[in-house]
């Protein structure tokens, strides 16, 4: 053949790299070394003698950990290998983890955070020595305040469920403050909202009581009334929530919450959509949380460090985390005159949630990330997801066999929970296989989509990151997989065909006699050798 | 700013684009997809937020000179600790981390995601190596909720509602556990003695009615504890459980909790190759048997090793799915989500580089360099130790001797550029000593506490009729 090159196939013909790469165990070579320790000085060995042969031999390992000794390029390859057989959001089209806001991260901020002028930095510092974090830590908790509308921010917790718990402990903290923390013993939240909101509700003690939309896919308001009562501590809902559907009646929900004396917690992990278009606080909402990570533009890390806003109204501000940064002076509008500095928790407050000041590498990339946008930028984002969502639901709906459940018609803001309920009537296809099968075109498809109460579920959320040819490019493989899955349902069955393992055998898994959590558990359940006693030889 | 407003990060800001996608959907505008929100819930207006740095340069700058307000640990010399720690990161280990396939993925399945699956089930198994024991989580939060999460874990299995809390506890970290545990367990503190527990003190309040023993080991003060058989006889002997919060740095020397009957092992990986990061690097490992009893009780994700159908081939999946409060909301065991996977990774690199000798290599020089800085400032007149227990990384001094506050002392060296280390009470001073603090650095701050003694701080010791040093055992003498 010779030039010019053929015109490219419709669609990409990927494949993902496959090391069969050995667990790490499996390379250990006696004697190599990874990376070495600094000597002990001969003035502290002459002044304290031997150490380790000095300690009580209860206290003293007799035999060494049973780590791999690898050469340090061996370990570097491997981990790279590794790092290759993972679909990071930076290499695909990432919009088929829907409820995740998987949008760029830009790399501008991760250089920003690695330099040793953050890195170095530990928190017991003397808080003039810790300026510059500092007005970022508060500065990025006033930007925060705007957007919410809220009157204090905590940025202390680091997910997306930490910053629930936060919610719901301040929450409790604020009835047990007003003598009311036995009577309230409830919380109210909708299926659609994050089960976390759930799940952290019945750790801090709370009884749950769980809503169901209405036949449109709305949350219930009178379902709401009927069970809201002098026992309920609060509501705990998202808004849109997962379906995408934007409840047009929150505020007639914060409102009857607030008449029986309960508090409004508001999830906002699907903000995307709404940035400088409305807002928690003119709702009526006493609490509420962004993701960081999801919102604001943080890298996602494999599953988390991720970063938690909690906004809270004045009156709830006393129970907010500490230590809090405080600004001083400044009071003449100079910024220059102002001083940030630490203070303590209060009396009030349910204190420390996480160590120190939180996540602070990604509140700086989220700091940098707003000072990039702006109000303008913000909106932008809101207006752009929400853009790219309405015309990815448009091209989704015309691949035979999907479907969006609920508020038929109507606009969404920003994702949809899909169906392939009829696609799976008509081949027996199941939306699981289906998301196997995208990642064969190096599409990332995700199979959560708790509650699985829409059928054969797929949820898309487009994020304002991804163009217009890229939506394409996603669309046109799940319309590639439906059709296989018609004339060619072995194909996408037998998946995956051209990622780095092949279909992996799950049934392992919930046996405790046959799961290995780690090599050590492995070695010992099927080869029968037992991990070396370190104890020593009393 | 252009006009119109394009941005970087959105590349349908491009009008050609935005104008054929609202086509095709047939929107005039996006405010149509605004249908749903009330008016009265519009904002209306621009949100009042600084002015942006759209164009890279100028954002670098601004955060960049922001940042060069902080005058960092390298800058200063250190003595900090008290929960996040200054140990050496390996290049290696940041590399890995930085790479984008890891540091921008998310929550994607065993086959696109196969590396995570792996490094993460790798993670698990060099901490199990490091700990003697079968099981370990992905990574929570930090070490608080680790630990809040083993008591609870303690206090399911049980049905009891008692935790006897036998060391001196992070009082931050304590904050955080009472908090989450206060509607479930009860917190009882049996008073230390000489820096580590009253096995004695503890025997007499436990009963059937105790759900686990809490030991701290290093404690709060860099104590390590020397009877955790005892402490695990007795507790096992009442039908509780001994659940131990420690930091994983020390155990190439040291023996690990689960050899001395620890059941449930617990705390932060910030040491094992993370930056200090002024404080934002945590994650939090729960370490357990291979005992479904336990096991089922855990809220975090666990990976497994799978078979797939090529023979030789490693495949991966969540071992026992079914606990989680993904599968069944506020029935799972507390909840999962976004935690510190990343630094699971991190600390799992950092592992196979520093091998078996390695970390032999680092305990001992951490035990080493704190002897040795127990001994130098233990010689300065007026200075005591907090107690006679074996140290690893931190201990205490006792200033009330030298007639100087803890606070007076770390306002007085930091004129000097040291951060002597954190007060915990009014005369003592919590210390922390890394393989980053040479020996220099240890007798620059202990010359510069022993110059004090001629300035302004630690005038009135000379009026005060005091021991002036104390002579510091041998580790031997400290266990007999």
């Amino acid at each position: 053949m010779s030039l010019p090159v053929a015109p490219k196939p419709a669609l990409r013909r990927f494949h993902q790299a496959s090391w069969d790469e050995p667990i790490i165990f499996e390379l250990s070579t006696p004697g190599e070394r990874g990376v070495l320790v600094t000597g002990l000085e001969a003035g502290v060995r002459d002044a304290v003698g031997d150490v380790v042969g000095d300690l009580p031999a209860g206290l003293r390992r007799a035999v060494p950990p049973a780590l791999p000794e690898m050469g340090q390029m061996r370990v570097l390859k491997h981990y790279l290998r590794l790092s290759q057989e993972n679909l990071g959001a930076d290499f695909n089209v990432d919009i088929g983890q829907g409820t995740c806001t998987m949008k760029y991260a830009p790399k501008v901020n991760d250089q920003l955070v690695g330099t040793p002028a953050l890195t170095a930095m530990h928190p017991l510092q003397d808080p003039a020595d810790a300026q510059g974090v500092l007005e970022i830590v508060w500065n990025t908790e006033r930007m925060i305040a705007e957007i919410s509308g809220m009157d204090e921010v905590s940025l202390h917790t680091q997910g997306g469920s930490a910053a629930i718990w936060s919610n719901i402990a301040m929450i409790r903290a604020y009835h047990e403050a007003n003598g009311e923390g036995e009577q309230r013993r409830e919380v109210i939240t909708t299926i659609f909202s994050h089960p976390s909101n759930a799940a952290a509700a019945k750790a801090a003690g709370y009884d749950v009581i769980t809503l169901y939309p209405d036949a449109d896919g709305y949350p219930d308001l009178d379902a709401l009334k009927r069970a809201l009562s002098p026992r309920t501590a609060a509501i705990m809902v998202t808004n849109p929530e997962d379906t995408g559907i934007y409840n047009p009646a929150i505020k007639e929900w914060v409102d009857a919450a607030h008449g029986v004396g309960a508090l409004a917690s508001y999830d906002q992990a699907n903000a995307n959509g709404i940035l400088g278009i409305t807002r928690a606080r003119d709702a009526g909402f006493d609490v509420c949380h962004f993701n960081l990570h999801k919102t604001f533009g943080t890298p996602h890390g494999c599953g988390g460090p991720g970063a938690g806003a909690n906004g809270v109204s004045a009156a709830l501000a006393p129970f907010l985390p500490g230590p809090r940064v405080v600004r001083e002076g400044g009071a003449d509008g100079s910024a220059s005159s102002a001083r940030f500095v630490v203070r303590e928790p209060g009396e009030q407050s349910i204190g420390a949630v996480a160590p120190f000041f939180g996540v602070v590498p990604n509140i700086v990339r989220a700091y940098a990330w707003m000072m990039a946008l702006g109000a303008d930028g913000l909106r932008a984002v809101a207006e752009i997801a929400v853009l790219n969502n309405n015309y990815l639901l448009k091209k989704v709906l015309e691949i035979p066999g999907a479907s969006a459940p609920y508020a038929t018609g109507r606009r969404r803001i920003e994702q949809v929970r899909y169906s392939w309920q009829e696609l799976f009537e008509e081949t027996g296809v199941t939306s699981e296989e289906i998301g196997v099968r995208a990642s064969d075109f190096g599409m990332h498809y995700w199979t959560s989509h708790h509650p699985y109460v829409v059928p054969q579920p797929f949820t898309l959320e487009p994020t304002e990151s991804y163009s217009m040819a890229e939506l394409d490019e996603y669309a046109a493989v799940l319309a590639e997989i439906a059709r296989e899955a018609r004339e060619d349902a072995e194909t996408v069955r037998t998946a995956p065909h051209r990622q780095t393992v092949h279909h992996t055998h799950h049934d392992d898994l919930d046996d405790p006699e046959r799961w290995a959590i780690t090599w050590r558990a492995y070695q010992r359940k099927y080869f029968g050798i037992p991990a070396d006693s370190t104890e020593a030889a009393a | 700013m252009t006009e119109p407003f394009v941005h970087p990060y959105i590349p349908n800001t491009a009008p050609e684009s935005k104008a054929a996608m609202l086509a095709a959907v047939g929107a005039a505008s996006v405010d149509e997809f605004y249908a749903d929100v009330p008016a009265e819930l519009r904002l209306g207006r621009a949100l009042d937020l600084p002015a942006p740095f759209t164009a890279e340069q100028d954002l670098v700058r601004h955060v960049e000179g922001l940042l060069a307000k902080n005058v960092s640990t390298r800058q200063r010399l250190s003595f900090l600790g008290a929960g996040t720690y200054n140990h050496y990161v390996p290049a290696v280990v940041d590399e890995v981390i930085g790479r984008s396939e890891f540091l921008t993925a998310y929550a994607g399945e065993p086959y696109e995601d196969h590396g995570r699956f792996q490094a993460l089930f790798q993670y698990q198994s060099l901490m199990a190596e490091l700990l003697a024991m079968d099981v370990v989580n992905v990574p929570t939060y930090d070490g608080y909720q680790a630990t809040a999460t083993a008591l609870s874990m303690a206090g399911r299995m049980s049905g009891r509602r008692r935790i006897l809390v036998a060391s001196d506890v992070l009082p931050a970290k304590l904050s955080k556990v009472r908090d989450f545990v206060r509607v479930h367990l009860d917190l009882e503190f049996v008073e230390t003695i000489d820096g580590v527990a009253d096995v004695a003190g503890l025997v007499s309040r436990l009963g059937d009615d105790v759900a686990a023993v809490w030991v701290e080991t290093p404690s709060h003060t860099g104590a390590v504890e020397a009877q955790l058989r005892q402490i695990a006889d007795a507790a096992h002997a009442a039908g509780a459980v001994l659940v131990v919060g420690t930091d994983p740095i020390g155990y190439g020397v040291l023996t690990p909790p689960a050899e001395q009957g620890a059941d449930i092992v617990c705390g932060d990986i910030q040491s094992l190759g993370l930056h200090q990061w002024f404080g934002g690097a945590h994650g939090g490992f729960i370490a357990v048997h291979d005992d479904p009893k336990f096991i089922m009780e855990m809220p975090s994700r666990l990976f497994g090793l799978a078979t797939t159908d090529v023979p030789g081939e490693y495949g991966f999946g969540d071992v026992a799915y079914d606990r989680t409060s993904f599968a069944h909301r506020e029935e799972g065991k507390e909840w999962v989500g976004t935690a510190a996977a990343l630094w699971g990774i991190a600390a799992g690199v950092y592992l196979a580089l520093m091998g078996p000798q390695g970390m032999r290599d680092l305990g001992e020089v951490l035990l080493a360099r704190t002897r040795y800085a127990q001994q130098r400032l233990a010689a300065i007149p007026g200075i005591a130790l907090g107690d006679t227990a074996v140290h690893l990384r931190e201990f205490t001094i006792d200033l009330s001797g030298a007639g100087v506050t803890a606070a007076g002392l770390v306002e007085a060296l930091r004129a000097e550029g040291i951060e002597p280390g954190v007060p915990v009470g009014e005369h003592r001073l919590l210390v922390c000593i890394t393989e980053m603090t040479s020996q220099a650095d240890i007798d620059r701050l202990a010359e510069a506490i022993a110059g004090l003694d001629t300035g302004s701080a630690l005038l009135d010791r000379r009026d005060a009729d005091h021991q002036t040093s104390v002579s510091i055992p041998t580790l031997e003498e400290q266990s007999a």
